[in-house]
């Protein structure tokens, strides 16, 4: 088997310019396995919502070509790609009932009254809203109108279903509770799901895999655990989850670790090497908060002090601001364990693991 | 367990009753709001409600020559058509004083209404009153009333004069109405249609209609692409097209519609060009003004942005990820625009329509200039006899017919489509 017949959908060398002089998506290859659900997630203008447009078929790539199911969809219009999409603000029609708004791919397919009727209400019912049925959209709340516009994605039984920022207009709570809902949606019914967000909460919470987009180029793809724990750039990292840097310049490489002066002779770090290759070249120092540990001496390598500038009270956690080696923005999450007694402007001593720490480019 | 629901008037703190309380509080503000806007108020009452409802009652009053002539009317109302052929002496005599002794003034414009009621008798009381002044002057008094009038003017035996009375013996009277509608009384008082001549109202009115109808479609045709494109090009293009669309309000109606004519007379510039290119041959040359084609193409275009800029505030807000998203559904553009994109301009173009046709059934100088003789509508009969024939009760029950069908019109249009779905901005 060849590599376009394994994956359902396959980006090859799409490239995507809107006025020939900036590229907004560069030399995009990305493979999404059937049943999949993969999370496009970048700051906004990255580039992750062109990228769904041109699947959607409402964008032309400038260059490359996408394949659905091993066929090449460039030259397919949107309305024969039968690809389901949930827009940023719904689009549901508002002149049409919900089961209007959720009839319509159907009825634009042909399909008999009777049928129709049985899928329109399954799909309600799919998202709990099987009363709902002769509301108007306005007449809905914008959970409710945003599980309706997920109806209608899904109703006409899609091969793939994008999803377009689908929960930005929502709140906290609900947006959590949503979360959950698509991801529980997608495990019962297993459709392929490509879903585009800026927050990385959610993609962390729903996707099988995420790919980080930046400036029109994928970062990283990778699984949630991965990209978190295992971020093959700076950028990545501080993307996903909080993050503590401290610059320097590599001394001396040691297979798949280094060892790097601080800038400002603050002493020396054991490091993974990631993306840096010889000594003498600038790099940036990623710790997650949680792997820093403080007041013990556990760790032969990496110890340091700092002096503590803001203590916030978290509950489960106090999450202390320290100046350490000239940054005085790093993180350290302390787990509230009652014993914790110190004060702004204390000394701590700090050590991590040099597995926990990892040398990125600047 | 029970739950009691307490009916009693809830009270402020201070143990005043809530709703009293509240009303005091907004009582100041609904005294602001209203003197805010009184002036507004008083410049509508004196300049639109009381001016209509002047014209209302123009159009049914019929006291002034009731003031002139009160006891030959009510002499008159004594005389038995069946019986006898001419009216009783008591009406002659009445009518002999009240010219001799009557304002000279008022009996004038008597007269005139009395002409709307049948041509000649404007000429025919200004003779007999020269007459009758001489006799009163010579201080005679007449054996017989009526046979004096009869031999002043051989008029005042036929009683086709005395028939025309009928209509004028009562203050109130919807003559100028059945007028408007080419209708006017019978010697016996019945409604008959008015002379084959006399007939033109009806035929204004059919085409004051057709016209307005065209013009609102043609506009509706016109503006729809119009308004699409200025809602959805980007902003530095909608820009320009939109001082395109709005150029028009900044000129002269008179001067769009004269250009008009130039564009479109025998002479002028379209048929100019179309001889050029050897389109239609000089003799051949098209008549596209002074007629109703000329009224429909320049009314269309002065009317047109009232049709676009309704329907641009209606399209400006539908989010064109509705047309994405119908498609992303599975429909055809087509399709998609007829579903989903259609309907929701149906505001629009509801607005837009209404607009257009309101000020279309009423319009003047337009059809006017370059109707000629069979594209004039109906507003410009009213200006015809507010000018030159004075007949301001003809005029008012013009209008009064217009404001009717204006009113129909609404009615209807809030019965189908609802008033609350127009959208002007």
């Amino acid at each position: 088997m060849n590599d376009a017949s394994q994956s359902f959908v396959k980006f090859e060398k799409i490239d995507k310019s809107y006025d020939g002089e900036v590229l907004v998506v560069k030399n995009l290859n990305l493979d999404i396995a059937k049943g999949e659900f993969v999370t496009m997630l970048g700051p906004s203008g990255s580039g992750k919502t062109t990228t769904l447009m041109m699947l959607a078929g409402f964008e032309t790539p400038t260059n490359g070509e996408i394949f659905l199911d091993t066929k090449p969809i460039s030259k397919i219009p949107p309305y024969e790609r039968e690809i389901g999409m949930v827009f940023q603000n719904y689009a549901l029609f508002p002149h049409m009932t919900v089961a209007e708004n959720l009839s319509f791919p159907l009825e634009v397919r042909k399909i008999s009254k009777p049928d129709i009727k049985e899928k329109v209400q399954k799909a309600l019912e799919m998202v709990e809203l099987g009363n709902f049925g002769t509301r108007f959209p306005a007449q809905l709340s914008g959970g409710q109108q945003q599980r309706v516009a997920l109806a209608r994605a899904l109703v006409f039984e899609p091969r793939l279903v994008l999803m377009d920022e689908p929960l930005g207009a929502l709140d906290k709570n609900l947006r959590e509770q949503m979360q959950y809902e698509i991801k529980h949606i997608h495990d019962r019914i297993g459709i392929t799901v490509v879903y585009v967000t800026h927050d990385q909460s959610e993609a962390l919470t729903m996707s099988n895999r995420i790919a980080v987009f930046n400036d029109g180029v994928v970062q990283q793809l990778s699984t949630p655990d991965i990209l978190y724990e295992k971020p093959e750039n700076s950028f990545v990292a501080k993307f996903i989850g909080e993050n503590n840097t401290l610059n320097g310049v590599v001394k001396e490489v040691n297979g798949s670790s280094c060892t790097v002066e601080l800038d400002g002779g603050f002493g020396m770090v054991k490091a993974l090497k990631i993306n840096v290759n010889e000594v003498g070249e600038k790099t940036q120092l990623s710790i997650r908060p949680e792997r820093v540990s403080i007041d013990s001496s556990t760790s032969g390598s990496n110890n340091f002090s700092g002096k503590i500038e803001e203590l916030i009270y978290l509950g489960d956690h106090i999450r202390a601001r320290l100046d350490v080696c000239g940054n005085n923005e790093f993180i350290v999450k302390v787990p509230n364990e009652g014993s914790f007694s110190h004060k702004e402007g204390d000394q701590l001593n700090l050590s991590w693991d040099s597995e926990d720490v990892r040398a990125l480019d600047i | 367990m029970e739950v009691t629901i307490s009916t009693a008037e809830l009270l402020t703190t201070d143990g005043v009753p809530l709703k009293q309380s509240l009303r005091k509080a907004e009582r100041r503000n609904k005294l602001r709001a209203f003197l805010l806007v009184f002036p507004l108020l008083f410049f509508i009452v004196v300049t639109f409600v009381m001016p209509i409802g002047d014209m209302l009652l123009r159009s049914i009053d019929d006291s002034q020559i009731n003031s002139v002539f009160p006891n030959t009317f009510k002499e008159y109302k004594n005389w038995d058509k069946a019986a006898d052929e001419l009216p009783p002496e008591e009406v002659y005599k009445s009518l002999f004083f009240e010219l001799a002794n009557g304002d000279k003034r008022q009996i004038g414009k008597a007269l005139t209404r009395m002409n709307y009621a049948k041509s000649g008798w404007k000429s025919l009381i200004k003779k007999t009153t020269r007459e009758i002044k001489k006799i009163v002057k010579k201080g005679e008094e007449p054996v017989s009333y009526k046979e004096t009038f009869i031999k002043i003017n051989k008029f005042w035996g036929d009683p086709t004069y005395w028939y025309s009375f009928n209509q004028m013996v009562n203050d109130r009277s919807s003559i100028y109405y059945w007028n408007a509608v080419d209708r006017t009384y019978s010697e016996d008082g019945d409604v008959v249609l008015q002379d084959e001549r006399r007939r033109m109202y009806i035929k204004t009115w059919f085409r004051t209609f057709k016209v307005s109808v065209y013009v609102t479609i043609f506009c509706l045709i016109l503006g729809f692409p119009v308004a699409h494109l200025l809602a959805n090009l980007p902003l530095r293009y909608s820009n320009l097209l939109m001082i395109f669309v709005l150029l028009p309000f900044w000129t002269s109606l008179l001067v769009r519609t004269t250009a008009w004519i130039v564009m479109l007379q025998q002479n002028g510039v379209i048929n100019g060009i179309l001889v050029w290119l050897g389109i239609v041959s000089d003799e051949g040359r098209l008549q596209m003004v002074y007629n109703e084609t000329g009224t429909l193409i320049a009314m269309t275009q002065i009317l047109l942005p009232f049709m676009i800029l309704p329907l641009y505030s209606v399209m400006r807000v539908i989010p064109k990820s509705h047309m994405r998203a119908a498609q992303n559904l599975g429909a055809k553009p087509a399709m998609a625009f007829w579903r989903v994109y259609l309907p929701q301009t149906i505001p629009g173009i509801s607005a837009g329509g209404l607009l257009v046709f309101v000020l279309a059934i009423g319009y003047f100088i337009t059809p006017e200039l370059v109707g000629g003789k069979d594209g004039k509508l109906i507003g410009s009969w009213i200006a015809y006899h507010l000018k030159t024939t004075l007949n301001w009760g003809l005029c008012a029950a013009l209008g009064g017919i217009l404001l009717g069908i204006m009113l129909i019109l609404y009615w209807l249009y809030n019965k189908i489509v609802g008033i609350d779905n127009i959208k002007l901005g």
